[in-house]
C-alpha cells in the first residue's frame, strides 16, 4: 500500500512534467492538468508517508530498472515516510499556488513548458531520493534533482546575474554530489555492494567510517547550505520563481538533511562523540551567521534564503546533540535530539514555504524585490499579510506556533548535557545552546524588520501603493501552510507521536517519552524536568484577551478616533520619514561588524558651486565574507593549477597522439 | 503536574494571577517613591500608577489613520501574553497546576512574543520614532537572550529542571548552600532584567527625549485604553522579572502547602523580598547614569560573561573531577 | 566531588575562588590603567581572604601570616606603588584600546575551559576539599598571561604579570595548603622588589621612547623594515 502510493506519487509527478511539455502551445494545460497532477502527486506522497509512519513498518521492493547487476532497490521506512510526507505537503501547497503565479510568466511569453516539466522532474527526483535503498538509485535521483533544479534556477536566464547564480549552483551541487558519491564508495568498499542493506551490516574500520562521515557531512552539508559551504544558496534560491524557491528552501534542503541522517545514523554503524561535536559547532556557526547575514539583506527572497541557512543550522545543532548523546551511550536523549531535528525540518519546510509563497505574491503584485520599496502591504494584501505574519511568528520561534516547539525541544535536549561524563562537553553544549538562543532572538529581530518594513507603515513606492490581492489559489496555498503551522504549534504531540517510530526503526533507539502524559502535555525527558502544554497556553491567551477586551468594552461602547499621526507640527508625515530596513538593522551591523564585508558610503550632493548641500546619498553593500576568505582563494588556486595543466595543450596533433599512445601502453602494463 | 485536575489548585492559581496583575502597578509606585525620596524630591503616593491607569482607561483612544489592525491588536496581545506569563510564575505558592503549563524557556518565549508585537506596533504607524524604538529594543533584547538562557542553564544544571516550581522545590529541599554558580547567575540575571525591563542604565523609563528612549519610543503613538494596557504590561514585566529573581534565588518563605497560614506567610515574604529588591533597584538607578546605546552591548556582554562564569564554575568547582 | 558534601566554610572558599576568577576577567576588561590597578588590588584582597579561610578550615596557622602578607603586599602596597607611579607618569586617565575586546573575552572563557581540561588529572591526585580550585588558579595564571599579550601599555603588562603571580600563589594555597614559609616570604619579597624595579624601568623606557606603549619597542629591532616602519610612525606623529 505504502509502496504503491509512493510509486503513484512519482508517476504523477512525471506525468505532470510530461503534460507541461505542451504548455507553450496550449497554455491551459498547465492550469488544468499539470498543476492538478502535481497536487495529486503531493497527496499520494502524503498518503505514502502517513502510511509508513502510522503503521511503523518498512516496505522493501526491487524495481526492474537500472543495470543488470545493479537493480534499483526501494525501501520506505518511517524516516523515508516522514520526508515523503514533508515533500508531499509542500508540493500540494505549491500546486495550489502555481496556476495563479505562473500566469504572469505566460503573459510575458516565458517558456512555461520548461518550467512545468522541470518542476515535475524535480519533485519526482526528490521523492525518489527519499525512497532509494541503494547508492546507485540514490545518486541517479540526487543528480536528477540537482539538474532539474538547475534549470529552474536558470529559468529567467535573460538576466546575467541569474545565469551566474545558476552556474555557481550547478558547480557546487556537482562538487557536493562527488563527495556523497565518494562517501558511498567508501562504505560500498567494505560492504561489497552498493545496496544500503549491505552497508548497514558491513563492518567499517573506524578511520574509514570517519572518512565516510566527513565526506557525507561535506556533500550533504553543501546541499543543505551549511556555513561555509553555503555560497550558492543565497544566490540560487532568490532567482528561481517563488514557488520553486519554496520547494528548494522548504524541501530540497530537507532532502539533504535526510541524506545526512540516512548515512550517519543508519548506514555508518558506530558513531563517535567527536563527530557530534563537529556537527554541533558547524550547526551553531551556520545558525548564527545565517541569521546575521539575513539581518542585513534588503532583497526579500535573498533574506529568506539566508534565513534558511540559519534554520538548517538549527537542525544540525539538534542532529549534533543527537550524535553526541549517541556516541556517549545515551540512546534516549539521542532519540530526543533526532526528534527535535526532524520536527524542526518539518516546521521549517512549512513556514519557509509559506514565507516564500507570500514573498512571491508580494513580488508579483508590486514588482519590487527589495523590502525598502514596499511598505503598507498589510492593508492592500490583507490575507497574504496575515498569513505572512503567521510565518514570521513561526520562524521567529515564538509560542504558540510550531517553530517554538522544535526550538524548545532542541534546548531541552541540550539541557540534558549535564548527564554527560566529560566536563568539556558539559561546557561546550551550553555555549552552543546560548548561540541558539541568540540566533532565535536575532531571527525575531529579522522578521520584525521584514514585516515592519514591508507590510506595516506607509507604502514607500507607487507600485506598492497599487498592489492588489493575489488570486484565490495563491491565498489558499498560504492559508493551508499557515494553518499547519498553527496546528503543529498547538498540538505538537500529534506530530511527535507520528514521529516516534522513526528512532526505533532507524537504530533501535528507545522512543522518547515526550508524549507519555497525554495529548495535552509535551514532556521531553520527564514531567518534573520540563513540561509545556500548548493547548492550555493558547486557552490562557484567549482567556486573558477576552477578559481584557470585555473589561474595556463592556461598560460603554466607546469609539476610536482616527486622526493623522502627530507630525510635531512640521507638516504631514511622508513615507520617506519611516525607518528603513537598513536603519533598523544598523545597531546589529555595528555590534557584529567583523562578520560582514560592509561597504557603506555616504555621498554629499551639493549644488553646482559646491557650496550648498542639496542631498545625501547613502550606499550600503553587504558582502559575504566567505567569498574573500574561502572561495576567491580557491578560485585562484584552481586557475593557477589549470594554467599548469594547460601546458599539456600544445596544439600539436602529434603530441596528443603521443599522449594517447603512452596512456595505452600504461593501461596495457596495468592489465598484465 | 499530577494534580492538574484539582479545582482548588486552579482557583488558587487564578487568584494568584489576579493578585500578580493587580500588584504590578504598586511595585512601580513603590520604586518611584523610593527614587523620589533618594533624590530629595517630594514623592507621589505609591498608588499613583493606579490612578494613571484609571485615567487612561477612561479616555478615548486616538489612532493614527496610517495604523493597521496590528496596531490595535498589539496592546491586547502584549497584555494577555504578559498575563499568561505571570500566571505561570509561582508568586506566593509553589505546586499550583499552572506551573506545569510552561517552563522557564517558554516564559522567555512568551516575553519574546510580547516584544515581537510591541516592536511591530512601533513600526505600524510609520513614524521615525516607532521604527527607532523597535530597532533598539530588538537589538538589546537579542543580546540579552543568550545571557538569560545561560543563567537559566546554570540553574537547571543544578536543579535538573527548567520548571520553575520544581527548581524552587529543589532550592528549598537542598537547604542553604553557597553556590558560586548561583551567585554569578543571579548577577547575570539582574543585569538582563534591568536591560529587558527598560531601566537605567540601559533605558530610562521616564524620558521622552528622542535620543535616549527605547521602550517609550515604541508606544509613543498609543493613547487611551491602548496605552493603559501597554503601560500595565510593562509594569507586569518588571514584576515578573522581580518575582522570578527573588523566588528562584531566595525562595524561602514561599508556601509549599496550600494552608491559609502558609499562604499568608508566602504573601508577606514575597512582598518583603520585592520591596527589598526595589530598594536595590532604586539605589542603582539613582547612582547610575543612562548609557548611550552602543554601551549597552558591553553591559549585556558582562551579563553573558557572568552567566558563563556561573556555568563554568558549576562545572569546575561544584561538580569537579 | 559535589558541593553539597562541603561545609559552609569550604563553600565560601569556592565562592571566593570564583570571585578571583571573575576579578581576572575584569582585569582583562578594564581599559583604564587606574581601574585595572584597582581590579588587581581587589584580586589581591580576594586571594588573601581565601588564604585566611583555608587557614581557618585546615587549621594551618602559618597560612594566616601568608594571608596577612598577601593582603599587605598585593592588595595595598603594590597597588599603591603602581598607583603613585601612574600618577607621576601622568597616564592615570589614559584609555587603552584593546583590539576586539569581545573576542579576547571569548578567548579567556575558552582558556578557562582548557585549564579545567588540563587540571583534571592533577585534581585527581589531590585529596583536599579545595582541589577543584586548581583549575581556577591555573586559569588566573593563563588569563594574566593573556592580558600581557593583549595589552600595549607597560603598566598594564606589569599588572598582568602580578596577577599571574596571584594565580600561582592561589594554586599553592588551595592545592597543598601553601608553600613553606621561607619560600613564600622570598617570593613576596621578590615581587615587591620587582615592582620597584619595574617602576624604575618605566621611567627609563619613557625617557628613551617617550611612551609606555610596548609596541614602540619594535623599533629597537635592527632590521631595516622595522626601522622604516618606526620612521614612518615618527613621521606620522610629527604631522
Amino acid at each position: 500500500m505504502v509502496l504503491q502510493s509512493a510509486y503513484l506519487a512519482v508517476i504523477l509527478a512525471l506525468a505532470s512534467a510530461a503534460v507541461s511539455l505542451g504548455a507553450n502551445r496550449f497554455p491551459a494545460l498547465l492550469k488544468s492538468f499539470a498543476f492538478p497532477l502535481l497536487g495529486l502527486s503531493g497527496f499520494a506522497a502524503v498518503g505514502a508517508g502517513l502510511g509508513a509512519l502510522v503503521t511503523a513498518t518498512t516496505s522493501v521492493a526491487r524495481l526492474p530498472f537500472g543495470l543488470p547487476w545493479l537493480p534499483w532497490e526501494v525501501r520506505i521506512d518511517p524516516l523515508a515516510g516522514f520526508f515523503l510526507l514533508l515533500i508531499g505537503v509542500v508540493v500540494v501547497a505549491v500546486a495550489l499556488y502555481g496556476p495563479g503565479y505562473v500566469r504572469e510568466f505566460q503573459h510575458e511569453r516565458h517558456p512555461v513548458a520548461a518550467l512545468g516539466a522541470f518542476t515535475g522532474l524535480f519533485v519526482a527526483a526528490m521523492q525518489l531520493v527519499v525512497m532509494a535503498d541503494d547508492a546507485f538509485l540514490f545518486m541517479v535521483a540526487w543528480e536528477l534533482m540537482s539538474l532539474a533544479s538547475y534549470f529552474l534556477v536558470a529559468f529567467q536566464h535573460e538576466n546575467a546575474a541569474n545565469r551566474r547564480a545558476a552556474f555557481l549552483y550547478l558547480l557546487m551541487a556537482q562538487i557536493g554530489g562527488l563527495a556523497i558519491l565518494l562517501s558511498y564508495g567508501v562504505l560500498a568498499t567494505f560492504a561489497g555492494s552498493f545496496a544500503f542493506e549491505a552497508m548497514r551490516h558491513a563492518h567499517v574500520p573506524l578511520l574509514w567510517s570517519a572518512v565516510a562521515f566527513g565526506l557525507a557531512l561535506f556533500g550533504f552539508g553543501m546541499k543543505a547550505g551549511l556555513v561555509p559551504l553555503h555560497a550558492w544558496l543565497p544566490e540560487a534560491h532568490p532567482v528561481a520563481p517563488s514557488h520553486i524557491s519554496a520547494l528548494m528552501s522548504g524541501v530540497m534542503l530537507k532532502v539533504a538533511v535526510y541524506g545526512f541522517i540516512r548515512v550517519t545514523f543508519d548506514l555508518i554503524g558506530t558513531v563517535q562523540v567527536s563527530w557530534g561535536v563537529i556537527v554541533l559547532l558547524v550547526g551553531s556557526a551556520s545558525a548564527l551567521l545565517g541569521v546575521l547575514y539575513a539581518m542585513q539583506q534588503s532583497d526579500l527572497k535573498r533574506l529568506l534564503a539566508y534565513s534558511s541557512i540559519e534554520n538548517v543550522g538549527i537542525i544540525f545543532i539538534a542532529l549534533g546533540l543527537s550524535l553526541v548523546f549517541l556516541g556517549a551511550g545515551q540512546p534516549l536523549l539521542a532519540s530526543l535530539g533526532l526528534i527535535a531535528a526532524l520536527y524542526h525540518s518539518l516546521n521549517h519546510s512549512l513556514f519557509k514555504s509559506l514565507l516564500f509563497l507570500g514573498a512571491g505574491a508580494v513580488i508579483q503584485q508590486t514588482h519590487e524585490h527589495s523590502i525598502e520599496h514596499m511598505g503598507g502591504l498589510l492593508k492592500r494584501l490583507p490575507y497574504t499579510g496575515i498569513f505572512f505574519l503567521i510565518g514570521c511568528i513561526s520562524i521567529a520561534s515564538l509560542p504558540p506556533f510550531n517553530g517554538f516547539v522544535s526550538e524548545w525541544l532542541t534546548l531541552q535536549t541540550a539541557l540534558q548535557g549535564v548527564v554527560l561524563q566529560s566536563g568539556v562537553l558539559r561546557i561546550i553544549i551550553p555555549v552552543a545552546a546560548a548561540m541558539l538562543a541568540l540566533t532565535g532572538a536575532l531571527a525575531a529581530m529579522v522578521f520584525v524588520k521584514v514585516y515592519g518594513v514591508a507590510f506595516l507603515g506607509q507604502p514607500r513606492t507607487r507600485r506598492s501603493r497599487h498592489a492588489r490581492m493575489p488570486d484565490i489559489g495563491m491565498r489558499a496555498a498560504q492559508a493551508l501552510l499557515a494553518l499547519l503551522c498553527l496546528v503543529l504549534g498547538v498540538l505538537p504531540n500529534l506530530a511527535i507521536n507520528l514521529m516516534a517510530a522513526i528512532p526505533r526503526t532507524l537504530r533501535h533507539l528507545p522512543e522518547p517519552g515526550a508524549t507519555a502524559h497525554g495529548w495535552l502535555w509535551l514532556t521531553p525527558v520527564a514531567p518534573q524536568v520540563a513540561s509545556y502544554s500548548a493547548p492550555l497556553v493558547l486557552l490562557g491567551l484567549a482567556l486573558a484577551w477576552l477578559l481584557s477586551y470585555l473589561f474595556l468594552h463592556g461598560r460603554r461602547n466607546r469609539s476610536i478616533r482616527r486622526v493623522p499621526a502627530w507630525d510635531c507640527g512640521f507638516g504631514p508625515l511622508s513615507p520617506r520619514m519611516q525607518y528603513t530596513g537598513a536603519a533598523f538593522s544598523m545597531p546589529i551591523r555595528r555590534i557584529f561588524q567583523p562578520v560582514w564585508k560592509v561597504d557603506e558610503r555616504i555621498e554629499r550632493v551639493t549644488d553646482d558651486k559646491g557650496l550648498r548641500l542639496t542631498g545625501l546619498r547613502h550606499q550600503l553593500q553587504i558582502g559575504d565574507v566567505s567569498w574573500s576568505v574561502l572561495y576567491e582563494p580557491i578560485g585562484r588556486w584552481v586557475l593557477i593549477a589549470a594554467r599548469r595543466v594547460a601546458l599539456l595543450q600544445s596544439g600539436n596533433i602529434r603530441t596528443y597522439l603521443a599522449y594517447s599512445f603512452f596512456t595505452l601502453l600504461f593501461l596495457l602494463w596495468l592489465i598484465t | 503536574m499530577a494534580d492538574y485536575l484539582n479545582p482548588q489548585g486552579w482557583l488558587l492559581a487564578l487568584l494568584q494571577t489576579l493578585l500578580f496583575v493587580a500588584a504590578a502597578p504598586l511595585l512601580v509606585g513603590w520604586i518611584r517613591l523610593l527614587k523620589a525620596t533618594l533624590q530629595n524630591r517630594r514623592a507621589a503616593s505609591p498608588l499613583q500608577p493606579y490612578r494613571d491607569l484609571i485615567k487612561l482607561f477612561g479616555k478615548e483612544p486616538v489612532v493614527a489613520d496610517t495604523a493597521s489592525v496590528i496596531f490595535r491588536a498589539a496592546p491586547y496581545v502584549v497584555f494577555s501574553t504578559t498575563v499568561v506569563t505571570a500566571a505561570v510564575i509561582p508568586l506566593i505558592a509553589v505546586n499550583l497546576p499552572t506551573a506545569a503549563i510552561a517552563d522557564v524557556i517558554v516564559l522567555v518565549g512568551f516575553l519574546a512574543l510580547a516584544r515581537f508585537f510591541l516592536a511591530l506596533a512601533g513600526m505600524d504607524v510609520g513614524t521615525a520614532f516607532g521604527g527607532m524604538g523597535a530597532s533598539r529594543e530588538m537589538t538589546i533584547s537579542s543580546l540579552g537572550e543568550p545571557a538569560m538562557l545561560m543563567a537559566i542553564f546554570t540553574l537547571t544544571m543544578t536543579a535538573q529542571s527548567t520548571n520553575i516550581a520544581h527548581a524552587i522545590d529543589f532550592m528549598l529541599s537542598s537547604g542553604f548552600v553557597l553556590r558560586p554558580s548561583f551567585m554569578f547567575a543571579l548577577f547575570g540575571m539582574l543585569l538582563v532584567a534591568v536591560a529587558e525591563t527598560g531601566r537605567i542604565p540601559v533605558d530610562n523609563p521616564t524620558t521622552h527625549l528622542e535620543l535616549t528612549m527605547l521602550h517609550e519610543a515604541m508606544i509613543l503613538e498609543y493613547s487611551g485604553r491602548h496605552l493603559a494596557l501597554m503601560e500595565w504590561a510593562a509594569q507586569l514585566k518588571l514584576m515578573i522579572y522581580g518575582v522570578l529573581i527573588v523566588n528562584v534565588f531566595l525562595p524561602w518563605g514561599i508556601a509549599t502547602r496550600l494552608t491559609p497560614q502558609a499562604l499568608l506567610l508566602g504573601l508577606v515574604t514575597v512582598l518583603v523580598k520585592l520591596m527589598a529588591l526595589a530598594v536595590v533597584l532604586a539605589v542603582a538607578e539613582t547612582g547610575l547614569a543612562k548609557m548611550r546605546l552602543f554601551r549597552a552591548p558591553e553591559f549585556l556582554n558582562l551579563a553573558f560573561l557572568l552567566a558563563l562564569l556561573g556555568m563554568l564554575s558549576h562545572v569546575i568547582l561544584e561538580v569537579g573531577a | 566531588m559535589n558541593i553539597t558534601h562541603f561545609t559552609l566554610q569550604e563553600q565560601a572558599i569556592l565562592i571566593i575562588a570564583a570571585l578571583v576568577l571573575f576579578s581576572s576577567f575584569s582585569l582583562l576588561a578594564q581599559t583604564r590603567i587606574i581601574s585595572s590597578i584597582h581590579a588587581f588590588a581587589w584580586q589581591g584582597a580576594l586571594v588573601a581572604a581565601a588564604t585566611a579561610l583555608v587557614a581557618f578550615v585546615a587549621n594551618q596557622h602559618h597560612l594566616y601570616i601568608s594571608a596577612l602578607l598577601t593582603l599587605a603586599l598585593k592588595a595595598i602596597l603594590i597597588p599603591w606603588i603602581l598607583h603613585r607611579l601612574v600618577v607621576k607618569l601622568e597616564i592615570a586617565r589614559e584609555v587603552e584600546t584593546v583590539v576586539h575586546p569581545a573576542l579576547v573575552m571569548l578567548g579567556a572563557a575558552v582558556l578557562v575551559a582548557f585549564s579545567y581540561y588540563v587540571a583534571l588529572p592533577v585534581e585527581k591526585l589531590s585529596l583536599l576539599a579545595t582541589r577543584n580550585t586548581i583549575a581556577i588558579s591555573m586559569s588566573v595564571v593563563l588569563l594574566g598571561m593573556l592580558m600581557m599579550v593583549t595589552r600595549r601599555q607597560a603598566v598594564t603588562q606589569v599588572v598582568g604579570f602580578m596577577s599571574m603571580e596571584n594565580g600561582l600563589f592561589f594554586a599553592a594555597v588551595v592545592s597543598t595548603h601553601g608553600m613553606p614559609m621561607v619560600v613564600e616570604l622570598g617570593v613576596a619579597f621578590d615581587v615587591l622588589v620587582a615592582t620597584v624595579i619595574f617602576g624604575v624601568f618605566f621611567f627609563q623606557i619613557r625617557e628613551s621612547i617617550e611612551s609606555l606603549d610596548v609596541d614602540r619597542l619594535n623599533r629597537l629591532a635592527e632590521t631595516d623594515e622595522s626601522a622604516a616602519v618606526a620612521e614612518a610612525d615618527v613621521a606620522g606623529e610629527s604631522e
